[in-house]
């Protein structure tokens, strides 16, 4: 196989499980039907069959269980990558991810530090009906002892998840499931991407929309229908939410002078809210207008054949971009 | 005082002071192993004639609702559909043995439980066509929504019949859920407060042998998964899920039992899902096609039909009734599927609160402006 070739986000974080597992014996894999099944979406695809049943484990239907699990086995050594079949079926492990998986290091003097990472397919756009759409890395986001990754790109769906299995806390690592069938070139000898780093993904000098996952290519898009009015957009993905790459994004926003933040999880108390607060409070000299967020509306995600007026589009987004050339 | 109910401890020879023995003898409580079966038996002589051919029509139709909705999954008209083939004994008693006043909590399979309950068929499929989340209403036929997270019903259950028990009314909630969903926290969380508050409640576990892939070995060590009940103290029983009319009567019985201050049941119907998990799903990924086979010789549908005939109950022309009626609701629900569902976008901002937010109100102005630009262009 060639280092570098075209995959789909699906492949390559297949191909990031690979060679994680490969590299070292004490990563396991554990989920609802990871096995033999290859998990709903094929991201365990073949594993199970290359690494054994042990090491790639299907496990009773229980969340709670599962990473309950993971912890015992991070606290003996191994380094668990869990499965989490839906968004919205993370739910009954809360209690342990909040109480345990985010605080143990620090219950613990650092004594035991739990390298967990949980694999979590996210958001909507794909027709799922009730509990298949959620966004909830707001949630995690606010729990702190967890890291929060969400690639939008292949090439970054390998590079993050690797460093996400490298590293020594837990991480929340966030699948755009909306993204796994897109395709991109994939170098998997130089793509480990050290987690914590925003990426510039479109220079622009009117405005910059800051956003990450799902919406990154609503993001692009808009960017490329801006041209039309005039507007030269920059797009800032940030690939991390925990840590946060304030100073990527501090630059960015005071050379552009005027931002949106763009997401498609709720936006009271949202991640654009943390966002647009940090953006205020370091750049104020030097924006031209106040932050604005673009998310979807503060309701329950909605029923598959609505989900297009809640999820922010790229009208919404170019109404928020006109918004930008404020005049009080 | 039923058989459940907290006993004074005796003191146990060898036991350590302080410590209590067993409240409860655990044998009346065990399964039998064997499950029951009344289709080939004599007990079906006994039942009525037109509880018999109510249940055979009954799954006539459902099998035709199923494979109806199957179709409509790949002509693109339904999102997704788990389909019942192979199960639609267990949806059709459950439907059977609850009484008007009685609360069925179904799992996403159960559209045909809901069905029989009296919800409309179309109704009953708008969250898997992706219209609306619960197309009916709950109220109207005592009958919660759909649950798609594993066993979250189960407590709800126990709560409605708990509570139910507390107004002094006769009603029993029913809680279906498939194997799977027993590894649950919520469910082992269900079946304890069942048991210590005596609510009138009877879980249905429906064993079709998988969740998604992954076999019942892995999913559980326990001899049955009606052996669960014991440890929390209630009573666990065996049938066969593809007998109609045995899980009609180990339903009845356990909704009797719980309407009459008996306390909670837990039923295990061993049967198998004929199709994939969903339309999504490809199950020569993880089962063979023989195993598959094998259970198709055990049709719950084809058992019943033939016994019916045996005893000579059904006739060419009750048979051709039965399917003419399955062949009006396919029609029906092919006809309806055919018009795209008319949607108010609106619709998104109904229902969040009792008064919504002024945020809300603002985003619901927002959208109004975003669909009235849109009709201009
Ligand atoms: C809490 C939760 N976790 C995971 C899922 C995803 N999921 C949907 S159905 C299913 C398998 C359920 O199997 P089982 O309980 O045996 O019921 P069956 O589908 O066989 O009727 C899984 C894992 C879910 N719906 N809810």
């Amino acid at each position: 196989m060639t280092p570098t070739r075209t995959v789909t986000m699906a492949q390559a974080l297949n191909t990031a499980l690979r060679d994680a597992m490969r590299e070292d014996a004490s990563v396991h894999l554990l989920g609802e039907d990871v096995g033999r099944l290859g998990g709903v979406f094929r991201i365990t695809d073949g594993l199970a069959a290359e690494f054994g049943e042990q090491r790639c484990l299907d496990t009773p239907l229980a969340e709670a269980g599962i990473l309950g699990t993971a912890i015992g086995m991070a606290m003996y050594g191994l380094r668990p990558v869990v499965e989490m079949q839906f968004d919205a079926f993370a739910y009954p492990a809360m209690e342990q991810l909040v109480s345990h998986v985010a605080k143990m290091r620090n219950r613990t003097a650092g004594k035991l530090p739990l390298p967990i990472t949980v694999r979590i397919p996210y958001g909507g756009g794909i027709g799922g009906v009730e509990h298949h759409s959620d966004s909830s890395e707001a949630y995690y986001a606010a729990t702190p002892g967890l890291h929060v990754v969400t690639p939008a790109t292949a090439a970054d769906a390998y590079g993050l998840l690797r460093a996400s299995i490298a590293s020594d806390d837990p991480v929340v690592f966030l699948e755009p499931k909306r993204l796994y069938w897109s395709k991109a070139d994939l170098d998997t000898t130089s793509a480990v991407e050290p987690i914590g780093r925003a990426v510039l993904r479109r220079p622009g000098r009117s405005a910059v929309l800051i956003t990450y996952g799902p919406s990154l290519p609503v993001c692009l898009e808009a960017a490329e229908a801006a041209v039309a009015e005039g507007w030269d957009l920059a797009v800032l993905d940030l690939r991390s939410l925990v840590p946060f790459d304030d100073a990527t994004v501090e630059n960015v926003v005071r050379s552009v002078g005027r931002a949106v933040v763009v997401h498609e999880s709720t936006g009271f108390g949202g991640t654009g809210a943390e966002i647009a607060a940090r953006v205020s409070e370091r750049c104020f000299h030097h924006l031209a207008a106040p932050v604005l967020r673009v998310t979807g509306f503060d309701i329950p995600y909605p029923a598959p054949m609505l989900e297009h007026h809640h999820l922010p589009g790229v009208d919404r987004i170019l109404d928020a971009v006109a918004k930008l050339q404020w005049e009080d | 005082m039923t058989m459940l109910e907290h006993r004074p401890t005796s003191p146990v020879p060898g036991w350590l002071p302080g410590a209590t023995a067993p409240r409860t003898d655990p044998a009346p409580l065990l399964p039998d192993p064997s499950p029951v079966r009344m289709l080939g038996t004599d007990e079906l002589k006994d039942q009525d004639p037109a509880l018999l051919l109510d249940l055979y029509r009954r799954l006539v139709v459902g099998r035709r609702y199923n494979q109806q909705a199957t179709t409509l999954t790949k002509q693109g008209r339904l999102a997704v559909y788990p389909s019942s083939t192979g199960q639609e004994a267990c949806e059709v008693a459950a439907a059977t043995v609850l009484r008007p006043g009685d609360w069925l909590f179904p799992s996403y399979r159960d559209t045909l439980a809901v069905v029989g309950r009296g919800v409309d068929p179309l109704e009953a499929l708008t969250l898997l066509r992706g219209n609306a989340h619960t197309g009916y209403d709950p109220l109207a036929t005592r009958t919660a929504p759909l649950c798609t997270p594993l066993a979250t019903q189960a407590p709800h259950a126990v709560g409605l019949a708990h509570a139910a028990r507390l107004a002094g009314d006769p009603v029993v909630a029913l809680a279906m859920m498939g194997d799977g969903g027993t590894s649950e926290g919520d469910f082992h969380e269900a079946l304890n407060f069942a048991a210590v508050l005596n609510a009138p409640v009877v879980f249905l576990v429906q064993n079709n042998g998988y969740a998604i892939s992954v076999p019942l070995a892995k999913q559980s060590a326990a001899p049955t998964l009606a052996h669960k009940a014991v440890g929390y103290g209630m009573r666990g029983r065996l049938v066969d899920g593809n007998d109609v009319v045995a899980v009609h009567q180990v339903l009845a019985e356990a909704m009797e039992q719980a309407r009459t201050g008996g306390g909670p049941t837990l039923v295990e119907a061993l049967t198998y899902r004929l199709e994939a998990h969903t339309n999504a799903d490809d199950a020569t990924r993880y089962r063979g096609s023989d195993e598959v086979t094998a259970w198709q010789e055990h049709d719950p549908l084809v058992l019943m039909e033939r016994r019916l005939r045996a005893m000579d109950l059904l006739d060419d022309a009750t048979a051709a009734e039965a399917s003419e009626a399955a062949e009006t609701l396919a029609a029906r629900m092919r006809a309806e599927f055919h018009a795209e569902p008319v949607l108010d976008p609106m619709s998104l901002f109904q229902h969040v609160y009792a008064h919504p937010t002024p945020q809300l109100l603002e985003q619901q102005h927002q959208l109004a402006a975003e669909l009235a630009a849109e009709a201009e262009r």
